[in-house]
């Protein structure tokens, strides 16, 4: 801690620490408090007189009822959810096995094929979009989950592969020729030796994964067209708006929504959430 | 479980694969095989398809014929796409010193014991894992013009009489989107170079104290250069996703006002996508090629020459 007077510790500890709290987290106190405020308080201009926006006395769930009765938003929870799940799952196996490949095994070319992962790890979604959607019309999937459950991994793949070697590179080359000996194949060796023993980075790897394809939003806006095909980022953004109309209400409380899951999700596995982040940027 | 158990006790059941698979160059390329052929198809293939598309006039339903560079030269002269180049950088220049600055802050205040620390550090990831477009758009409410509650609050602050309208004028609504990102992205920094900073014994900081070094000497002389390689890696990663960066501008301004604040990625998406120009939107993703290989060089490089170290 910080020595000396206590007014020191109030300045250079607690002040800026609270700032920093309330200009990262007051826009989600924003979307919780307008998506249950009733319209006649939301679309109060900003300098009218006795207007307090940071609280309201009249909460409602019109909003709420709006975005479920009167839009898809269930099923863009839902296909969100699938495509997040399913690209997760593939992304996992492909990554693991690469991974194991990788840093286990002594094959030609090993070293450069490490590099080619990684270069597409860095390959953003928006250099290529214009070219895959027209890859994603000619394999006729366009307008389908399977046109993001199979490009989600271009992005996932790279990500879970180059987290997956820092784990395996830690297993002891030992524990798995102690299997060897006792007549284990190398297959089995790495599914249950190996495999086992990096589940943490498994988790890792996952949790980070499962919230990367929730957030991906230029390839599904531009490969889903149909209202009930799209995910809630895109369901959102082009459902809720109409030219220039902006309905506030239901817009936060499908962000909010929209949010829960991956926050759920998050909150179960934060320790191993931070470490997917810290060791995808340290390899 | 019981196909696995008898397979370890009858290991000469399927004899031929077992073998090629106990060969280490077949196990690897067995492994390799399904990563290689989706990022063949689907960041490879993209990738030629996406050169040889930007060569042509190529529009939504028609073929088009090759045209060699037109579409290279004409985006050269529009107008528009200086603008989106000059912001590109401004955008990333601006929101990594910032983030990075914010960050490094942000992380050294949490490397302290304090009560409440999983918590908070578990908080302040929030901005970071909700979908971006999501919490975009909160921010874009928070800038209305109208019911703009920043509005309000610099009103009842004493600091502005007027409303500001944040997204219509370019530069404030440049800045809005600034702020935007800086948001996003300062957990992002500060979890990792927090990270970094926990491999730092605590022991030299205390020697150095011991020596009479005052805490800006120890961390300009101790924590700065033992933080750098993990800084370094992190401020790569961010330029590349900031200057590819889509979704806080798409959802913010949509490019506007008057297509004033336009990234690349915005502009091709509304070239090649909202008019249908899909060879001159593809030529306009495809021109921030270059840069992004010379980042991911010199990432490669630093990795490289950190691993040797």
């Amino acid at each position: 801690m910080i020595e000396g007077a206590i007014w020191r510790k109030w300045a250079f500890f607690y002040l800026p620490m609270a700032l920093f709290l309330l200009f990262l987290l007051f826009p989600f106190y924003w979307m919780v408090i307008t998506s249950v405020r009733p319209d006649g308080e939301l679309y109060r201009p900003w300098n009218s007189v006795n207007y307090n926006p940071f609280w309201t006395w009249n909460p409602t769930w019109d909003h709420v009822r709006y975005l479920f009765e009167e839009t898809l938003f269930a099923a863009w929870l839902w296909n969100t959810m699938f495509i997040a799940l399913v690209s997760t799952a593939i992304s996992l196996v492909c990554g693991v096995f690469a991974g194991y490949a990788l840093s286990r095994l002594n094959f030609p070319f090993a070293g450069s094929l490490g590099t080619g992962i990684f270069i597409t790890y860095l390959v953003p979604q928006t250099l290529l979009f214009i070219p895959l959607a027209e890859i994603i019309r000619n394999y006729r999937l366009g307008d389908t989950p399977w046109s993001l459950i199979l490009t989600y991994p271009t992005f996932l793949i790279p990500f879970c592969t180059w987290l997956m070697m820092g784990y395996f590179k830690a297993v002891p080359k030992e524990l798995e020729e102690c299997a060897r000996i006792d007549g284990a194949s190398r297959w089995q060796a790495m599914l249950y030796i190996v495999i086992p023993v990096a589940i943490p980075g498994i988790l890792s790897a996952g949790i980070f994964a499962f919230t990367l394809s929730w957030n991906e939003f230029i390839y599904a806006l531009v490969f889903l067209s149909s209202p009930e095909q799209k995910t809630v980022p895109v369901g959102v953004t082009s459902e809720l708006i109409r030219g220039d109309v902006f309905f506030w209400g239901p817009l936060m409380a499908g962000a909010l929504l929209g949010s829960i899951p991956v926050a759920i999700a998050y909150s179960f596995f934060v320790e191993h959430y931070v470490a997917g982040l810290t060791g995808s940027v340290k390899g | 479980m019981v196909v696995a158990e008898t397979q370890v006790y009858m290991p000469q059941a399927p004899r031929t694969r077992q073998r090629l698979l106990e060969d280490e160059r077949w196990l690897a390329f067995v492994l390799l095989v399904p990563t290689m052929v989706l990022l063949g198809m689907f960041i490879a293939y993209p990738f030629v398809r996406g050169i040889l598309l930007s060569v042509t006039n190529s529009r939504v339903g028609v073929p088009g014929d090759f045209v060699g560079l037109a579409n290279y030269y004409k985006i050269w002269n529009d107008g528009i796409f200086h603008t989106s180049v000059y912001n590109t950088f401004l955008y990333t220049g601006v929101t990594t010193v910032f983030k990075l600055a914010l960050g490094l802050w942000l992380a050294l205040l949490l490397n302290r014991n304090f009560r409440g620390k999983a918590f908070t550090r578990a908080f302040i990831l929030l901005p970071f894992i909700i979908p971006t477009v999501l919490s975009t758009f909160a921010w874009k409410w928070m800038f209305d013009p109208t019911f703009s509650v920043l509005n309000w609050l610099f009103y009842h602050l004493n600091l502005i009489s007027g409303r500001i309208n944040w997204l219509g004028d370019p530069d404030l609504a440049m800045i809005s989107i600034i702020v935007v990102n800086v948001w996003r992205g300062v957990p992002f920094f500060a979890i990792s170079l927090l990270a970094g900073l926990q491999t730092i014994s605590p022991e030299l900081n205390e020697a150095a104290a011991i020596d009479g070094a005052k805490p800006r000497q120890r961390f300009w002389y101790i924590t700065w250069p033992l933080l750098l390689p993990v800084t370094m890696v992190v401020v790569l990663f961010s330029i590349i996703q900031t200057f590819a960066d889509f979704q806080i501008v798409y959802v913010m301004t949509g490019g506007g006002p008057a297509n004033a604040t336009h990234l690349f990625a915005t502009y091709a998406y509304q070239i090649g996508v909202g008019t249908g120009l899909l060879s001159e939107g593809a030529a306009i993703s495809l021109a921030m090629f270059p840069i992004l290989f010379l980042v991911v060089i010199v990432q490669l490089l630093y990795i490289r020459r950190v691993e040797v170290r």
